[in-house]
């Protein structure tokens, strides 16, 4: 049984009777409980997968309408809701918290027969990109375990980079999709703010954040857009796609596209063997026919203050309603006047997300808005104008996914002001709500490199389309595990 | 010159349900924690799902008050910490971007007297607390959540009242308003809420909250301006601060925490795109605003001549003046306007009351023809609406049951009249000279019918009888 094979792949398979999903879910569980002592890409494996698979099969059987996944097994990160499953953003303070309802995107997989094999690794609440910040332990990068696997959305770029599933769901609200795709050489997709609906997921920072799949291929992240993106009632930020096709055309090619390279992403600190990459991907670009030629944004200098300025107040806010009061973890509430009791309750926040929570008390505060937070949203909406005019003259903007490569375990977790460097690149698809890709380029010393392709906003098919295009110059050797 | 000014909230309870989800807007029948969802409850990873029918309802208000009403209205998050509040912040509006409110500056009139409107904005309703225990030391705190997101509009005024009195007129005008847009039954518990500034002459500002209700709002204004005029009297300086008002004792006390001292930090709420309320909308709004008090008051009194105060009155109360509207004719709308006035508001002068008469115009405008018509007298109409309010019978049939038509038989009111005539010799005699007497022998004759004698033929046959 090959387990390594893309989303589109399986569905071919299923369907002709090549494989059946119970063999095949059978032999990913099997997997998953060999790799996952070296990994650690789940906090949740769900031992109900094998029954969702008998009954997909016998719906096959009997000729019944299966859902355009056929049993497909995709991983979840764990700030995204499922009924009646644990949801705990990898925090202690949610340690008991079962969600009562669906997040949209579950919904929309239910109803086309995905199989949920497991709640995957993140930093706490998405706060990181490493996933060294899960209170759980970090997931391990499988291109070298002594590395790690990049973040937010750690787990769910481990499991679809060993195999442990075809495909996973995770948020984006500053890379945490692309970083960890890029490092564990993997598709990591951004859409435009508004394409997926939010409900459901565990907000960060929510003006900025997408739901975005990870997957092996340009086209199974097609495949699940097809599925989960589309205007949501219960997320009045979704923007109406007119059901688009985004699969269809996808071989477009890249012929006579436009595209900047931007100057302020390849700048200080890159390693060299990403930008030979770069370089090397911008080769490929041309000979696919596109005019590539660099482009300046300035404003990026700054994105990354803005960044954490924005994601800190909007924190403080998202966050403030884990009092415990209602649900949470085991501490009784009697005996305690009300602030006392959330002080204390509160300590099972871990550092990282504690961090954010002072800063994003104190940024927005009286008498230091004006300083930081107002500052903040300035260069954001500078930096949207400066994106917006570069789309004038560009179909699209390419840099390297992160200027480093995966760097060690405990290597920078007590650096934060390097840490938040290794974002440059990423978090100004998220200020601006632009649709950015990160797809598999290159390894160097047994580590990934991954593209960072950005498009204008709902330009996502195009988008597709151009990452398609690059991939398919790509051929990488496979991980081993 | 004292100056008072209000902060006015105002639940939409006429709206089906909470301001961002599906929950009923009307918790009031629910048991406790029973009218919640994830939604409300803040529940992780939920969104608010803004409800387009209060942005419209809270637009009327605006729009009757004279506001100002912007093209694009944006959502705020005012962080504070307290058990009743699911997210620990609540979804408000503030003017920080320009006037994003639901709306701006406008103006009522109290009397001759111009109360200026500051602002408007429409934000959800906290849970309520419910404390259990009698001493502070045992006492704990429940939470109920029916009550969070409940829609709320909230009406700063600007400090323009100088006394109590012209507080509660300003509030029965407003309240009146409001039931009569359709908005909101005024009338529910906790429906209706305000929060008053109180300074005197060379004092400051003081902040007074937790007023259960208007009537006690009243009293809470009147205590803290005799307060601060005895601690002026006596060169005590009166402190900026903010009071509670303590329910049980009737006087105001200082709020422990220092609630002007907490720090908000508002800032956009995200997951609510700014809302555009273009012109059209505006426009079809406007037109469909029932009319205004004000207007049917003018309206009752020209077209009907209807007595100010009556029409003031009947104006003033929906209930009232729908059920006027939809029972007069040209013909019977005095008599009509009379009956409620004098004899329906004291049969239904409760909410409960009201829910529970059976009364239809149909009946109103029966009632009113037949007395005109002379088939009933005044006296024995009101019997019959006490009997209608309770049973809903037919005016016929309530009639019939409890003897209540006018005795039109002229051979039987002509035996009446011979008695009376015989009873009062001396009245009889100057009758003949001075006509005024002959009203004493009408009285006379209706004594002996308990009113039921048809007034018009009474006077004809005593007439004819005297003469
Ligand atoms: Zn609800």
């Amino acid at each position: 049984m090959n387990l390594k094979i893309s989303a589109l792949q399986f569905v071919e398979d299923v369907k002709t009777g090549n494989i059946s999903v119970e063999d095949f879910i059978g032999k990913t569980m099997e997997h998953i409980d060999k790799v996952e002592p070296k990994l650690h890409a789940f906090l949740e494996i769900n031992r109900n997968s094998l029954d969702d698979a008998r009954t997909i099969d016998k719906k096959i059987k009997s000729g019944e309408k299966v859902g355009s996944c056929f049993g497909m097994p995709i991983s979840i990160k764990d700030n995204i809701c499922i009924k009646n499953s644990k949801t705990t953003c990898a925090s202690k303070m949610l340690e008991n918290f079962v969600a009562p309802y669906d997040a949209t995107v579950i919904k929309k997989l239910k109803e086309q027969d995905a199989i949920f094999v497991g709640k995957v690794n993140l930093d706490e609440f998405a706060m990181g990109l490493s996933t060294e910040f899960s209170a759980y332990g970090p997931s391990k990068n499988p291109w070298n375990t002594e590395h790690v696997p990049g973040g937010s959305s750690g787990g769910s770029a481990v499991s679809v980079s060993a195999f442990e599933c075809i495909a996973s769901l995770g948020s984006d609200t500053g890379g945490s999709v692309r970083n960890p795709a890029s490092f564990c050489s993997v598709v990591g997709y951004k859409p435009t703010y508004g394409l997926i609906s939010r409900y459901g997921l565990i907000s960060y920072a929510n003006s900025i954040e997408q739901i975005g799949p990870l997957t092996r291929t340009v086209k199974d992240t097609a495949f699940l857009l097809n599925i989960i993106s589309g205007i949501d009632s219960n997320d009045n930020t979704t923007i109406d796609n007119k059901n688009e096709d985004y699969l269809s055309q996808i071989d477009e090619g890249i012929e006579g596209k436009k595209i900047g390279i931007i100057k302020e992403m390849m700048g200080e600190g890159i390693d060299k063997s990403v930008l030979s990459a770069t370089n090397e991907a911008i080769s490929k670009l041309e000979s696919l026919g596109a005019k590539c030629e660099e482009v300046s944004l300035d404003m990026v200098k700054y994105s990354v203050a803005a960044y954490y300025t924005i994601t800190a107040t909007e924190a403080g806010s998202n966050l403030a309603r884990y009092d415990n009061l209602r649900y949470g973890y085991e501490f009784p509430v009697e005996g305690f006047e009300f602030n006392s009791y959330i002080t204390k309750s509160r300590k099972n926040l871990g550092p990282e997300v504690t961090r954010r929570m002072i800063i994003g008390g104190f940024v927005p505060s009286a008498g230091h808005a004006g300083k930081y937070f107002l500052k903040a949203l300035k260069v954001k909406s500078k930096l949207t104008k400066q994106i917006n005019d570069a789309f004038t003259k560009f179909d699209l903007l390419m840099s390297p996914t992160v200027p480093i490569l995966p760097f060690k375990l405990g290597e920078k977790i007590n650096d934060p002001v390097a840490l938040f460097l290794v974002d440059v690149n990423t978090v100004t698809a998220n200020l601006t709500g632009k649709p950015a890709i990160s797809i598999p380029f290159s390894i160097s010393n047994g580590l990934p490199i991954g593209i960072q392709l950005m498009a204008n906003s709902m330009q996502d098919k195009a988008l597709l389309q151009a990452a398609h295009a690059l991939e398919s110059t790509v051929k990488l050797p496979e991980v081993q595990i | 010159m004292t100056k008072i000014g209000l902060e006015i909230h105002c639940q939409l309870t006429n709206l089906e349900s909470k301001l961002f989800c599906s929950c009923k807007a009307n918790y009031r029948e629910f048991e406790i924690n029973e009218n919640i969802c994830p939604i409300c409850m803040g529940l992780p990873g939920t969104l608010p799902r803004l409800n387009q029918e209060a942005v419209k309802k809270a637009t009327t208000i605006a729009m009757a008050l004279n506001c100002s009403t912007p093209e694009k209205i944006a959502f705020f998050r005012k962080n504070y910490f307290y058990p009743d509040l699911p997210k620990n912040f609540q979804i408000t509006q503030l003017n920080i971007y320009g006037d994003t409110s639901i709306g701006g500056t406008g103006s009522i009139l109290v009397g001759d007297k111009k109360i200026r409107i500051r602002r408007i904005q429409l934000e959800e309703d906290p849970g309520r607390l419910i404390y259990e225990g009698s001493s502070s030391k045992n006492q704990i705190t429940l939470v109920d959540y029916n009550r969070a997101g409940t829609p709320l509009v909230e009406i700063v005024t600007e400090p323009d009242f100088e006394n109590p009195k012209e507080v509660r007129d300003f509030l029965k005008i407003l309240s009146d308003l409001i039931e009569n847009l359709g908005v909101a039954d005024p009338t529910l518990e906790g429906a209706m809420r305000a929060d008053a500034n109180v300074s005197i002459e060379g004092g400051t500002k003081v902040e007074i909250k937790n007023i259960g209700s208007f009537h006690d709002l009243e009293k809470a204004v009147h205590f803290e301006i005799t307060r601060q005029e005895s601690l002026n009297s006596r060169d005590i300086e009166i402190a900026q601060e903010t009071r509670h008002w303590d329910d049980r004792r009737k006087i105001t006390v200082s709020a422990r925490s220092k609630e002007e001292d907490l720090d908000y930090r508002y800032f956009l709420e995200g997951d609510i795109p700014w809302v555009k309320i273009g012109i059209d909308t505006r426009n079809e709004l406007q037109s469909k605003m029932p009319e205004s008090i004000s207007s049917k008051k003018e309206r009752y009194i020209s077209e009907f001549k209807i007595p100010s105060q009556v029409a003031e009155v009947l104006s003033s109360d929906k209930f009232y003046s729908d059920l006027f509207d939809k029972s007069f004719t040209q013909e019977n709308a005095k008599e009509v306007a009379n009956i409620i006035t004098t004899d329906l508001m004291g049969l239904v002068d409760t909410r409960e009351k009201r829910e529970k008469s059976k009364l239809t115009p149909e009946h109103l405008k029966n009632l009113a023809n037949s007395i005109i018509s002379g088939k009933i007298a005044r006296n024995s109409a009101k019997n019959a609406l006490h009997e209608i309010v309770k049973t809903g019978n037919e005016l016929d049939a309530v009639i019939k049951e409890l003897d209540l038509g006018n005795v039109t038989d002229q051979l039987k009111l002509q035996e009446i009249i011979s008695q009376v005539i015989n009873e009062e010799p001396q009245a009889v005699e100057q009758a003949k000279s001075n006509p005024q007497t002959i009203n004493y022998l009408v009285g006379k004759v209706m004594q002996k019918t308990k009113g039921k004698a048809d007034p018009s033929l009474t006077l004809e046959l005593l007439k004819k009888n005297i003469i």
